[in-house]
């Protein structure tokens, strides 16, 4: 069942969250902020969340936002869930490469690859 | 400081805009740079790469030169053609000094939240100068220079 969020499409599939999101440029400050707040929402209220990030509506993001994938997966993992993103452009995968961040996260091409990754619920 | 002699441009071909210390109020520069990057026709890429290199200096400007004062201004200076774009940020802080910003792609940092903004102006930029307070950043891209 989809629930609306200002910056979040989220829904579900397979006992996965899939989020999508609305901006398609994840940029400013308090944005991101916003939307670290969201996620931590949704990761504190299950524990062990399998999560998939669509990155398909991103075409611009920014360091800021990096870390907040970053502080999103350290508590994704404290709390012993499971975060995959799914769906990066060519230009933001480079973003990934040229700060190595590609080896921190499990970067799928598609949501479909990610969610067999995720395996059976 | 004037325009770096290297970047190949003379001080008084740079356009210049003084905005309140917020990336929205910082939306118009940015926009007149790009449209210029594409009618110069520079490639998605490469305008891919400077306006993620601008908004990376603007961040730092607005976030850590200005800590986020409302009652600060940031500088922006430009120049774009068909071999070179050139942009200036500068805020009203004390500076910093970059030499001091770790690697953050040395394994120790590679989960740390923050700090990857310099390296990736320095990657996606032809050249990346500092004033020597370190309150004000020019940086250059040549047209034929691919990502590093």
């Amino acid at each position: 069942m989809e629930q609306p969020s200002s910056h979040l499409k989220i829904k579900r599939a397979d006992g996965v969250a899939i989020v999508e999101f609305a901006d398609r440029k994840i940029l400013e400050e308090l944005s991101i902020q916003e939307i670290g707040e969201e996620l931590a929402q949704l990761v504190d209220a299950e524990p062990g969340i399998r999560l998939l990030l669509n990155f398909r509506n991103v075409d611009h993001l920014s360091s800021a936002a990096l870390g907040m994938l970053i502080t999103l997966n350290r508590k994704v993992q404290e709390k012993k869930g499971a975060l995959k993103l799914s769906d990066i452009n060519r230009q933001i995968f480079e973003v990934f490469k040229i700060t190595k961040l590609n080896r921190v996260f499990d970067i799928h091409d598609s949501a479909e690859q990610a969610l067999t990754g995720f395996g059976r619920a | 400081m004037k325009v770096p002699p290297d970047f190949g441009v003379d001080d008084s071909q740079l356009s210049e805009a003084t905005v309140p210390n917020d990336l929205r109020s910082a939306k118009e520069p940015e926009h007149c740079i790009l449209r210029e990057l594409m009618r110069c026709g520079y490639d998605e890429d490469t305008i891919f790469g400077i306006k993620l290199a601008l908004e990376e200096a603007l961040t730092n400007a607005i976030k850590h030169g200005n800590r986020n004062d409302t009652s600060k201004h940031i500088v922006i200076r430009y120049y774009v053609d068909p071999q070179r774009a050139v942009i200036m940020v500068r805020d009203e802080g004390n500076g910093f000094c970059p030499a001091t910003v770790p690697d953050p792609t040395a394994e120790e940092n590679l989960e740390r939240p923050n700090g990857r903004g310099l390296m990736l102006m320095q990657c996606y930029m032809t050249k990346v100068r500092f004033n020597e307070a370190g309150n004000e950043v020019w940086l250059l891209k040549e047209r034929q220079d691919r990502l590093a």
